[in-house]
């Protein structure tokens, strides 16, 4: 497993059986594949699907079924179609359980910038704008540092903010943190990561939790 | 009275400055023949609503690859680099929307509604032009509807009437579309006689449908 399987593994262990689920593009994508068997949960499809189901076959590809990621995908049963301004009542409505997002950064409060990189044009926004506002929880999916190994977690976002609302969930692939009033709370260390390199490959400043876990274990 | 036309007839309804409504996402679910037929004339200064544009050379992206839009309206323009490049040359106005925003905006220009405020963008850049609102203390911004002169919109089948269905995912902003331009030509696969498709599974009623044209139908 690499580390983006590892993420999205983590991730899906956080997914309630009957709930509405909504995967963004990239890490998020792959977490369809780490759900456990006896978890069903219904993958909703901001450009007009409820019930999405895995990749066909290459002979089985149907052009006129695609994801928000406009790649091929099925459907399963139980699955229902609706158009864009539905979709988006589900999501604003606050419909829709669960929505898991790739993001460029997270600051120290828990918002978010995944829309925009300044200094390029801005000429994309889609559907991450709705998602992070009407979701009723947002869990984030990331590599702890960007490619130049800077941390995405940082103490003020310098990319344009995607909402004022909060995530409430942070996964990497070295930490998991939980998002309250005051700020991040580290809950969790990947098998073999130390707070140590945690704390040095994480700008923003964060709380650890009283009790978190390490690896499988807890430590007080 | 039969609606039927040609795309050749039918893209006539577009003028130079016209503003047109575009279903799809991507080319899936997009009017491509009607594009086509439109990209065979000399319209230009287009304003274009439609969550993107097309992609290099396919789709829309052929009006502007031949300069034939002016201003662009919609959600995610990113996947298509020729309308980046367009943008940063200034041949090209952008704006951009959340794609929840846009299509509800599409939904009231149908739906006869002024507007509506909406909690998407509220503090970001897409929202820092926009009346801010605070009502039972959360904040909105307030959208205008969005409507068109020319809406091509594309259809899975149709009746003699106008009705239509459409196809999985290729709905998307198709059924929104139908509903607010003053002129709605639908492309179809199939045209079936009236009362063959069930009341039940029509999702636009024909009331809202001016034209239809075959797919590659001329």
């Amino acid at each position: 497993m690499n580390m983006k399987q590892y993420i999205a593994a983590r991730a899906a262990k956080e997914l309630k059986h009957g709930d509405i689920v909504n995967l963004g593009i990239g890490i998020p994508t792959l977490v369809a594949d780490y759900i456990p068997s006896d978890v069903k949960v219904f993958l909703h499809s901001e450009n007009g699907i409820l019930g999405v189901g895995p990749t066909p076959d290459l002979e089985n590809i149907d052009q006129n079924l695609v994801n928000a990621g406009k790649l091929p995908v099925t459907v399963l049963e139980g699955s229902s179609f609706f158009d864009s301004a539905s979709s988006f009542a589900m999501i604003r409505g606050g419909h829709v359980s669960v929505s898991i997002l790739g993001v460029l950064q997270i600051d120290a409060i828990g918002q978010i910038a995944n829309w925009a990189v300044p200094g390029k044009s801005v000429l994309g926004v889609g559907g991450a704008m709705d998602l992070l506002e009407g979701s009723n929880k947002v869990i984030v999916t990331t590599l702890h540092t960007n490619n130049q190994g800077e941390s995405k977690i940082v103490k003020e976002l310098t990319y344009p903010i995607t909402s004022e609302r909060k995530v409430d969930l942070v996964i990497t692939d070295l930490a998991v943190f939980t998002v309250k009033e005051d700020g991040l709370y580290l809950i969790e260390l990947s098998p073999g990561v130390s707070l140590e390199e945690v704390q040095q490959k994480t700008d923003a400043p964060f709380h650890i939790a009283e009790a978190f876990y390490i690896g499988k274990e807890v430590r007080a | 009275m039969s609606k039927l036309i040609t795309c050749e007839d039918a893209v006539k309804k577009v003028k130079s400055g016209s503003r047109i409504m575009v279903g799809g996402f991507g080319l899936v679910g997009s009017p491509l023949s009607l594009i086509d037929a439109l990209a065979q004339t000399e319209v230009k200064d287009l304003e274009i609503i439609s969550n993107n544009l097309g992609e290099p050379g396919r789709g829309l992206g052929v009006l502007v690859r031949q300069k034939q839009v002016k201003k662009a309206i919609g959600s995610y323009f990113t996947s298509n680099p020729e309308v980046v490049k367009a943008f940063l040359n200034k041949e090209l106005e952008v704006e951009l929307l959340p794609q929840g925003t846009m299509s509800e905006a599409i939904r009231a220009g149908g739906a006869g509604l002024g507007g509506f405020y909406t909690p998407v963008a509220v503090g970001t850049k897409i929202a820092e032009a926009k009346e801010e609102r605070t009502l039972n203390g959360k904040k909105y911004v307030f959208q205008e509807p969005l409507k068109a002169n020319v809406a091509l919109i594309k259809a899975k089948k149709a009746d003699q009437l106008g009705n239509l269905i459409y196809n999985k995912s290729a709905r998307n902003f198709n059924p929104m579309m139908a509903t607010a331009a003053d002129v709605v030509i639908a492309e179809v696969d199939e045209i079936v006689e009236a009362g063959q498709i069930s009341p039940e599974e029509i999702v636009t009623p024909h009331l809202y449908v001016d034209y239809i044209v075959l797919k590659g139908g001329n």
